[in-house]
């Protein structure tokens, strides 16, 4: 009886041994398999290609349609992925998501994007090397938008004002177009969240 | 309880070693593609949105 059950609670530790492991590494995966077919749907639209019947008026993303390619080269030179519209737990499985409403690529006012920091494929999990001055590149249909980073800061997951038109100053009117990246902080932990901000530096339309 | 498994398999302790290994893949399979996806979105470890 006793051997049972220091068996079962054995068990119970490898398995538990074993769901970190999926959190960590088996829930990128799926990032791995949907990244792929975002990044296909920017490519064809950046193409020009045949737009489909749920598409929008230019401007607008529908839910779940790939916004922009971000790239980040502090981060590393390969590192790229597409923006999801959307910042569902469901969207934010296949990549950074678009806060709905904020301001698009390039526009004036905030272009808020949150991404997974440890689980799937943790698309934000070095974002906290982000210094003053590196670039955030963001490859949108019509242009190319370099962003430089502003700042880095630590705030409650309850501060709003981060995702405002003017980040932290709730109610003011834009003048400038601002990027802010957001995920959790510490990592492993949903205690916080890691804000970074940034202002657009350059932008170079697409050649058609 | 796994004493009792392991003298219910068939065959030497080679054969016994391989079916054992196959039964632990097969239960590892189980929990990684069908209980862990299910368990996956109560663990808050990874909120990134700030909210009300």
């Amino acid at each position: 009886m006793l051997r049972t059950v220091g068996e079962l609670s054995i068990t119970a530790g490898l398995i538990l041994l074993l769901f970190c492991a999926y959190l960590l590494w088996g829930t990128g995966a799926y990032t791995g398999r949907q990244q792929p077919l975002l990044q296909e749907e920017l490519a064809r639209e950046m193409a020009g290609g045949p737009r489909l019947a749920q598409d929008r008026p230019l401007g607008r993303v529908r839910l779940g349609g790939a916004v922009a390619l971000l790239r980040i080269p502090k981060i590393g030179a390969d590192y790229r992925y597409a923006v999801i519209e959307g910042v569902s737990p469901e969207h934010l499985k296949k990549g950074p998501g678009h806060y709905p409403g904020t301001a698009l690529p390039g526009q004036i006012g905030n272009f808020v994007v949150s991404g997974h920091r440890t689980t799937y494929g943790a698309p934000f999990n070095e974002i906290d090397k982000l210094r003053p001055g590196d670039e955030i590149v963001v490859d949108a249909r019509e242009a190319r938008y370099t962003y430089r980073v502003t700042r880095q800061h630590i705030v409650q997951p309850t501060a709003l004002e981060v995702v405002e038109p003017v980040p932290g100053k709730p109610g003011r009117r834009p003048r400038r177009a601002s990027i802010t990246l957001t995920t959790c902080h510490p990592e492993y932990s949903a205690a916080q969240r890691l804000v970074v901000h940034g202002v657009l530096a350059r932008t170079e339309p697409r050649e058609e | 309880m796994y004493g009792w498994l392991w003298r219910r398999l068939p065959g030497n302790t080679v054969v016994r070693l391989l079916v054992a290994a196959v039964l632990v893949a097969v239960a590892a399979a189980v929990v990684w593609y069908g209980v862990f996806p299910l368990l996956e979105p109560i663990v808050t470890l990874d909120e990134v949105t700030v909210t009300r």
